[in-house]
This record gives C-alpha cells, sequence and structure tokens, in this order.
C-alpha cells in the first residue's frame, strides 16, 4: 500500500437518530474523515464505518446497544443517502464521498 | 363486540355498495364542505370516507389526535380497541381524554370525546387488549388499521394479522424527541405474491425486534406531546389519503391493472428535534424503503403463517420480542431493603457512607434520599470504561472522597436495576478493595422508597 493512498480519507456524514445519538456524544450529526481503505487495503465498505465508529467515534461503553456480533445490533436502521441500506447492498456497499449514513433505532413507544 | 357499543343505524346500512353515489345529507354537506373542495378530493373521495370503516389500536399518545382527525373527516365507522383506564400523567399527551375522565376506559373516554366533536360516524368500543386469540376477528371487521400501539409485542401481531386478513397499515411510533411512520401492505396484497412490486409489512421493513435492554417506554424514558401527537395527526393523514382515493381495495390479481399501478414509493418518515438547541441537522425526514421480501417470515413466498397458527400461539410473539438478557444477581449480603436502609439511619446504626443515586439528572432534580450524590448510570458506565482504558485511580469514579477506601458505598436507582449492575461495575474495578469495602444495592430503587419509606417522594 503506497503512502498515498494510505493517507487518503473519504469526507462523509454520519447521523444519529432515534436515540442512538445518546452512544454518540449526544451529537446528531458527525462530520467523520474515513480512510478510504480498510487495513487489508479493501475499499471501505459500511462494515468498515461501523467498525471504526465503534473504536474512533463511539463516547459510550455500550457497545452492544450499536454492534451485536460483529454486526449492526436488531432494530437499527441503516440508511444511505436516505434510502435502505437493503437497496444498496448492505455491509458491503463502497463508501463513496459526501455520502450520508443515517442509523437509526427502531422506535415502539405511542 | 355488544350492539349497545354502535351508536345509531345499523352499520350495514352504512356499508351499502351503492352507497359511493348517494346525496350527502345537509349535515354531511356543511360539516364536509371545507375538505370536498380540496382537490383530488369531492363528493366521490367524502363518500369512500363516509363508507370506510377505520381501527385505531390503542387510544394513547398516538390514537387520540389520529382519532381526531379521523372522526373529523367523517369515516363512517370508527372502532378503537385498548385495555387502559384514563391516568393522569396520560393528559398531557393523550388529549381525546379529559381530567374528569380519569379512572374510564380509554375507549369510552375517546368515544365521548369523538362523538362531541362528530356524532355522525359510528363509533365502536372495544374496550380490550388486542391479542393473538381476538386480533384477526376485530381487525377483519375493518377496512384500514392504524398501529398506535407502544411496545413491539403487539405490533409485529397486527402486522401479521393484517398480512394474512389482507388489510393495510397505517403504523407510528415516539419517544422523547423522536417519532417515525411508516405505511404498510397498501395497497394489501395476499401473503406469498412476491413476483413483482409489493408494499413492505411490518416484518419487511423492521426484520427483528431490538433487544429488550435497548427499549425503554414512554412511561420509563418520557415522551414530549407534541411529538407523538404529530405523529399520530399525520398517521390520520396517511388513512383519509388511503380511503378517500380507494388504495386500501386490494386489485384483485386477474385484474389488467398491474399492481405497481398504487404503490407508492415505500418509506419511513422520521421526526425528530432537540430541545436544547434551537438548530439541528433536521426535524422531518423521509427514507426510502424496500418493497415486500422474497424471504418474509409474514407475507413472503414460503411463509408458513397462519391465522390458525397464531391464535394457537404461533409464532410466540412474547418470545419473539425477549431475547433472555443477562440480569444481574446480587447475593444477599450486597443488598438492602429501603425500608431497612431508613430504618437502619434512622436508629444511627449506618456508618458513615457514600450515597450514588444512578438515575438520570432530570429524574433526580425532583427528590432524593438525604446526602445522595448523582451520578447518572450512562455516565458512570463511560467514567468506568475511562479508567480502564486510561488506567487512571478507580476512585475518579466517586464524586467524593478518594482517601477513606473502606467508607461503604450505597447504590440507588429508579427500580432497581442500574443499581445492581453498578454495584458490580463497581467491584471490577476493585472499588471494594478485595471484599473488605462493602458496596450495597439498594433493592427496588426509589419506587420502593416510595412504597416502604415516604409515600410523598416524587417518583417519575
Amino acid at each position: 500500500m503506497s503512502a498515498a493512498t494510505e493517507a487518503a480519507a473519504i469526507p462523509i456524514t454520519v447521523d444519529f437518530s432515534g436515540g442512538l445519538e445518546m452512544l454518540f456524544d449526544n451529537q446528531r450529526r458527525h462530520s467523520v474523515s474515513l480512510p478510504a481503505v480498510d487495513a487489508s487495503g479493501k475499499p471501505a465498505t459500511i462494515a468498515f464505518l461501523i467498525d471504526h465508529l465503534c473504536r474512533t467515534l463511539m463516547k459510550d461503553p455500550r457497545a452492544e446497544l450499536f454492534v451485536l456480533d460483529n454486526h449492526i445490533r436488531p432494530g437499527i436502521l441503516v440508511l444511505i443517502n436516505d434510502a435502505d441500506w437493503e437497496l444498496e447492498g448492505e455491509e458491503a456497499y463502497e463508501i463513496q464521498p459526501r455520502d450520508n449514513i443515517l442509523f437509526v433505532s427502531t422506535l415502539h413507544g405511542g | 363486540m355488544g350492539e349497545a357499543s354502535i351508536n345509531g343505524e345499523p352499520a350495514a346500512a352504512k356499508a351499502a355498495p351503492n352507497g359511493c353515489s348517494r346525496r350527502l345529507t345537509d349535515d354531511e354537506f356543511d360539516r364536509y364542505s371545507r375538505q370536498m373542495i380540496v382537490p383530488g378530493m369531492g363528493k366521490e373521495g367524502q363518500l369512500r370516507l363516509i363508507n370506510s370503516r377505520v381501527l385505531i389500536i390503542g387510544a394513547g399518545g398516538l390514537g387520540c389526535p389520529a382519532a381526531q382527525y379521523i372522526a373529523g373527516a367523517g369515516v363512517g365507522t370508527i372502532g378503537i380497541i385498548d385495555g387502559d383506564v384514563v391516568e393522569t400523567s396520560n393528559l398531557h399527551r393523550q388529549v381525546g381524554h379529559a381530567t374528569a375522565r380519569i379512572g374510564m376506559k380509554k375507549v369510552d373516554s375517546l368515544i365521548t370525546h369523538l362523538r362531541g366533536l362528530n356524532p355522525l360516524p359510528t363509533y365502536v368500543s372495544h374496550p380490550f387488549h388486542i391479542n393473538p386469540q381476538n386480533a384477526a376477528e376485530v381487525i377483519s371487521q375493518y377496512d384500514l388499521v392504524m398501529d398506535c400501539t407502544d411496545n413491539p409485542v403487539t405490533r409485529y401481531l397486527i402486522s401479521d394479522i393484517c398480512v394474512l386478513v389482507c388489510k393495510p397499515l397505517v403504523s407510528a411510533a415516539a419517544i422523547q424527541k423522536s417519532g417515525q411512520l411508516t405505511v404498510l401492505n397498501c395497497p394489501p396484497t395476499p401473503q406469498g405474491l412476491v413476483d413483482g412490486k409489493y408494499a413492505p409489512c411490518y416484518r419487511c421493513c423492521f426484520r427483528k425486534p431490538p433487544p429488550p435492554s435497548s427499549m425503554v417506554s414512554c412511561g420509563e424514558a418520557g415522551i414530549m406531546g407534541s411529538v407523538v401527537g404529530l405523529m399520530g395527526v399525520a398517521q390520520a393523514g396517511e388513512a383519509i389519503k388511503i380511503l378517500a382515493s380507494a388504495l386500501h381495495i386490494p386489485s384483485p390479481p386477474a385484474a389488467g391493472d398491474t399492481p405497481e399501478r398504487n404503490l407508492q414509493q415505500p418509506t419511513l418518515l422520521i421526526y425528530t428535534y432537540d430541545l436544547e438547541s434551537a438548530v439541528g441537522p433536521y426535524s422531518f425526514r423521509a427514507l426510502k424503503m424496500g418493497g415486500r421480501k422474497r424471504n418474509c417470515f409474514a407475507c413472503g413466498e414460503n411463509s408458513t403463517l397462519t391465522l390458525a397458527g397464531i391464535r394457537a400461539g404461533e409464532p410466540d410473539y412474547v418470545q419473539f420480542c425477549s431475547v433472555p438478557t443477562s440480569s444481574v444477581s446480587l447475593p444477599p449480603e450486597e443488598r438492602i431493603t429501603a425500608a431497612a436502609y431508613h430504618a437502619a439511619k434512622q436508629k444511627g446504626e449506618l456508618p458513615e457512607h457514600i450515597l450514588l443515586d444512578t438515575r438520570e439528572k432530570e429524574h433526580f432534580s425532583f427528590g432524593s434520599i438525604e446526602g445522595a450524590v448523582n451520578v447518572p448510570f450512562g455516565k458512570l458506565l463511560m467514567k468506568a470504561a475511562a479508567i480502564k482504558r486510561d488506567v487512571s485511580p478507580a476512585s475518579e469514579i466517586l464524586p467524593l472522597e478518594s482517601e477513606k477506601t473502606d467508607v461503604p458505598i450505597f447504590v440507588v436507582c429508579r427500580r432497581g436495576l442500574d443499581s445492581q449492575e453498578t454495584v458490580e461495575k463497581l467491584k471490577e474495578l476493585g472499588l471494594d478493595n478485595g471484599g473488605k469495602r462493602r458496596i450495597v444495592d439498594i433493592m427496588g430503587g426509589m419506587k420502593a422508597w416510595k412504597e416502604e419509606v415516604d409515600p410523598t417522594f416524587p417518583f417519575i
């Protein structure tokens, strides 16, 4: 891996809603500079982003409220540019510059 | 449902098939004139509403505002199902009830309010909770269902029944400062049809419920009345749109029309705002969702879901929504009842100690046990993690002294769960000095304190 690609970062915005913001310093929008490739040199995907957020952005130690068994926990929707990630390839979606990724917890109260 | 719960003429007369071409009565004409002149509505749309039957499940924070606009718009038959009674703490958001009706069944209270607003519709009271045994019978009597409930067990049940009896479902939810709204199974399509574009059901959008540990109710976490009200009103708007344009009628598979004709882009509307700052990144957001899923448990091609199965307890909704949690169970010597703590303190038998109260600061602000120090549970966990990470002294987690390492620590929370976890966490950090220092959970939290010690305590 060359020094240039190692340093390359993708600018994106990451939003949290439905109570998940609580795990990220009560802030609903974060500007994130995501490394363009993961440790093995593969392009950054949603799976990589989730791991990156857990390592760098999460202030609350209750990681199990966000990930379970290395996957996003049940009851959280992931939206890529306002579309359900299932329409975009889920964890394998390769992140593009200026993407907006929204994590929203399913609500049940009423 | 009993005959006595239906007012006016028999429902059959109102649902007459030729009802779509009749004259409006003078009262109807006056009452609905302002909405009938809206482009797209007209006399035809109004008559469709008058001939429609809507079931509102839950007469609470969503159901009250939803029902007001459903009734106001002139939907002909309005069923309401709920087994609760009106409580004072409901009234800031459940605006279809009244102070004078505290203690009354919610369905009866809400229907009283709706009759005052519009006496023309037929109101049907179902004064019990919906469950797997009664759900299909109640839901089949209606054209459209509004999910205004407050828990995932009921939400999955309602959606499954709507799939099986082919009813559109308008679903909303809210907590604290966030709300969600989505239209499901509309137009309704028989279970198992997957070749083509069809609307999703609740399970297509929300395949699995969140773990119980991550779920809180409005009673625990709080809810702003305007937030849940907004979602309820939006629900009514979607229902009225569907009924007035006849989108609720399943298209016969053999007809020339393709099901895509009426298929809207499946959308999840979310609403969030901040109380703390005026400017947030967004308030409303419309999210694009997928359609019916081929492998969906309820509506997919190999689904084994049946009405008979549901009635017999298959699937088990309670089990599905409650993955076992690893709850802490402390030995008896690490616990004390609220009454025993109080008695020992009164008699001067309690040594000098630290009392940690792990409730949120909003809860703490209404009152606490004398001498208690507030360290909210979330903050405490964060501090604990920081201590582990930075290898800083564990005593930093304690707000007061760090000198007297033998002073016992008592922990109290709201209902007695977080406090037990806190005791475990403090021991894990070594604050018990290898067992020399006592760390004790006050059983049952401030709820028990109110019940056993001080009935005037302002517990929320």
